[in-house]
């Protein structure tokens, strides 16, 4: 009850101070002198410190399972692990929109902070526009969906977390992507500002790179635990869905790598200025719409949170808002500008990956909210799945991997052709590795060729790359890093979608099934029962003939009590080069059960790949802090 | 000039997708199958098991009830509830439309030839995509339907001793 009360008390007060910090800062852009009020950054201090206090008041309650507060209630049960309990916090609608108000202030105060060397009135509308959107959703938080909400009687057991969630990377998963996403917010904010105060050039890039940077690498992060979650949890054998939340957070992405890539020319050359504001623009304006779409419940996926119309139109009218008026900003402002760029230059390879970035949101996004429109308008269910995507994006990665691998070696402004001949060596012996591959081991379609021979190509090429400033000592690390992971990231994928196999059969216990070089045996079945679940684990043994290798594997169904629930956790055999999968289901009124078995090779592969892009992201930022401060 | 249209046509196309979200958002589209009941079935299109040509509503309404199963070969449990569909096959109030689902041909024509053909009209889903505007998440699921087309009750999973006796109960009154 007391916690529920501080809560709210908190949220009011960090209401207050957003109205205040608006007040301050328009009152300080009339006083003529070149530093920002002391009582500025006080107030932003005492947001912060408040807001992170409002949430610590959240955890507490979940901690303590202090069911007197809603969330708590729906969302946590006495018996769960204090590690979900935790986690619990961020697990649910309520919870996770403070989390999205913590990033929005945090960013909001840092930006302040750490941009002294930028004009005033700049980071004052960068603040105030940055408030704006703070206050949008802390009123969405204390009317539509608070968090504190009392319940009167106090129940004496909560409805519990829903099982599928209860996960270690899952406890990570969202922090992770709202710092990618929510920190988007900064430099909309910014690019606003930037819009309103005619600060532009190399000065208004360098001021927001690094927040690009930074959210780029959170979201690259974020994005790889959710798919680890999904191949670990949701016991389909795969790692992205094309699920359409999935492609929520896909869109910023694009946009943020996009970005990261356009500033750099405004950054060096001063060119592309509309391009990157933008660019900035959407980045953010994407993030809202992407959780329009999974807090509205017009689409369904496994982020489907509790559906409740009312907070779709909110958030509707709020995105509604934000487009309208950075729109009408950006259309008062904007000046056509002859970009003269010579087509043999760093500059048109990076306009080149900026299409090639537009062509995937478009084609994500039309993927996405296409079965939306349809239904609206035609009503008719469609439902858009992954060959729409694989028959797109997928031969267009081909170019792209080419021109990656490419584009970093081209000069500013005017380049010389002299490095074609070594291309040339290179591509050849990309296609000789790959006709090794294809020869020896499999045969796979042309189009799998072609990916893995662009793939290879770019790996070889960073790797040259690595190579010579091994000689020369420039900053170009963090780039090879990240594009040389993209290669095998995208070599990795490409192996495990042609080499993986895939059994689905019927087996009673004390049975077994050969298939290629593998014996599968199921050897025996029992009951657990644990804290908050009973499980019914299968013992299965794999013998390999070709590599003389046993291996057991347990994939379980469990039965969740609160809320009862009924789960299959797959049982993965994780390796360095493979990973067996089995996942067991019951079929009903039979002693029969449904066994799904898959080698899966590289996995863990096509995870450190992924974990070394975005480890590419923060070595830049820390080179670049170096340098900056 | 050029600019002011360009300029309309983005405003004009935000608001079109705004629209439709806001639209949408009051459209239900919680993908809940057992809130199907009382909902006519509209737009059938199902092809033929056998021949080349296409199953629409008019080709099954002439009865007084139809009982539409989703079954495969592949699919266990539809195994078990075969024998109550060979039962329900003699009613002569009931007809009953087999959907052939995610199936090959020559595997649903073994399955037929060895337990029995319980199906009035034998139509297929070889892509499971027609499936999806019945409702149906997954195989053996059924859906009892009156002449008017309007779902009466949907059963998950296979038919039971206590589903057979309810669709005898609807069938008798």
């Amino acid at each position: 009850m007391m916690l529920s009360n501080l809560g709210n008390i908190l949220l009011i007060t960090n209401i207050v101070i957003g109205f205040s910090i608006i007040y301050n800062s328009f009152k300080d852009l009339t006083i003529k002198k070149n530093f920002i009020q002391r009582r500025i950054y006080q107030l932003c201090v005492f947001q912060s410190t408040l807001v992170i206090m409002c949430f610590l008041s959240l955890i507490i309650a979940f901690v303590i399972s202090d069911f007197s507060v809603s969330t708590v209630y729906h969302n946590s049960h006495s018996l769960k692990p204090i590690l979900y309990k935790i986690s619990g916090t961020w697990g649910n609608h309520e919870g996770s929109l403070l989390l999205w108000v913590i990033i929005l202030t945090i960013f909001s105060f840092l930006f302040l902070l750490y941009n002294k060397k930028h004009p005033k009135n700049y980071r004052l509308i960068t603040l105030i526009i940055q408030n704006i959107l703070i206050l949008g959703f802390l009123f969405f938080i204390f009317f539509n969906s608070n968090p504190f909400s009392k319940i009167i009687p106090i129940p004496t057991e909560g409805l519990g977390l829903n099982p599928i969630l209860q996960d270690p990377a899952l406890a990570i998963h969202p922090p992770l992507l709202y710092l990618g996403f929510v920190g988007s917010s900064i430099y909309f904010s910014a690019a606003m500002s930037s819009l309103v105060t005619s600060y532009s050039g190399k000065s208004f890039a360098l001021s927001i790179k690094k927040w690009i940077v930074i959210s780029w690498s959170f979201q690259t992060l974020g994005i790889l635990v959710g798919s680890i979650w999904a191949y670990y949890e949701l016991g389909w054998g795969g790692f992205w869905f094309w699920d359409p939340v999935e492609n929520a957070s896909l869109l910023p992405w694009f946009a943020m790598a996009a970005l990261m890539h356009s500033v750099i020319v405004l950054e060096k050359r001063n060119l592309l200025y509309f391009w990157t504001i933008i660019l900035c623009l959407l980045t953010f304006t994407l993030s809202v719409t992407g959780t329009f779409l999974v807090r509205s419940g017009i689409l369904n996926s496994v982020h489907t949170f509790a559906n409740d119309p009312t907070r779709g139109i909110y958030i509707l009218i709020f995105l509604s808002l934000m487009i309208f008026s950075s729109l009408f900003i950006l259309f008062k402002k904007y000046k056509f500008v002859n970009q003269n760029i010579n087509t043999n230059s760093k500059e048109t390879f990076i306009l080149i990956n900026n299409w090639f970035m537009i062509f995937y949101l478009i084609t994500v996004l039309l993927g996405t909210v296409y079965p939306i429109f349809t239904e609206v308008i035609t009503n008719h269910k469609i439902s858009i799945g992954p060959p729409f995507y694989n028959t797109v994006i997928i031969p267009i990665v081909v170019l792209f991997l080419l021109l990656m691998a490419v584009g970093p070696n081209i000069k500013w402004i005017k380049n010389d052709l002299k490095n074609f001949n070594f291309l040339l060596k290179i591509g050849i012996i990309s296609i000789l590795i790959n006709f090794c591959i294809f020869y020896f081991f499999k045969s796979y379609s042309f189009l799998s060729n072609l990916i893995i021979i662009s793939a290879i190509f770019l790996i070889i090429s960073s790797s040259r790359d690595l190579h010579k400033l091994i000689n020369n000592n420039k900053n170009d690390f963090p780039r090879i890093i990240s594009h040389l992971s993209f290669g095998f990231l995208i070599l990795f994928i490409g192996l495990n979608h042609n080499f993986s196999l895939e059994k689905d059969f019927n087996l009673k216990l004390g049975e077994r099934k050969k298939f290629e070089n593998y014996t599968l045996e199921f050897k025996n079945l029992r009951l657990d029962e644990l804290k908050n679940y009973k499980a019914v684990i299968g013992e299965f043994k794999i013998d390999d003939s070709r590599n003389n290798s046993i291996k057991f594997l347990y994939p379980e169904i469990r039965i969740y009590d609160n809320p009862s629930t009924l789960t299959y956790e797959a049982s993965i055999r994780s390796g360095l080069f493979k990973d067996y999968y089995i996942t067991m289901s019951n079929i009903d009124r039979s002693d029969y059960y449904n066994i799904k078995f898959q080698k899966k090779p590289f996995m863990l592969w096509i995870w450190i790949s992924a974990m070394f892009i975005s480890f590419g992201g923060f070595l830049r930022l820390i080179n670049n802090g170096k340098k900056n401060f | 000039m050029e600019k002011r249209i360009f300029k309309l046509l983005i405003i004009f196309f935000i608001i079109f997708f705004l629209g439709v979200f806001f639209i949408a958002l009051k459209k239900s589209s919680i993908y809940d199958t057992k809130d199907l009941v009382g909902n006519r079935l509209e737009n059938i299109n199902l092809n033929h098991f056998y021949e080349d040509k296409l199953i629409t509503e008019k080709d099954i309404k002439n009865s007084d009830f139809i009982l539409i199963n989703f079954w495969a070969s592949w699919c266990a449990p539809c195994r078990i509830e075969h024998p109550f569909l060979l039962e329900l096959n003699g009613e002569k109030k009931l007809k009953i439309l087999g959907v052939n689902f995610k199936d090959k041909n020559e595997n649903a024509t073994k399955f037929l030839n060895e337990l029995g053909n319980p199906y009035d009209l034998l139509t297929k889903d070889e892509f499971g995509k027609n499936s999806i505007n019945f409702g149906i998440y997954g195989i053996p699921e059924s859906i009892l339907v009156n002449s008017e087309l309007v779902i009466i009750k949907k059963f998950i999973g296979p038919i039971s001793a206590e589903d057979f006796k309810y669709i005898k109960m609807i069938l008798n009154k």
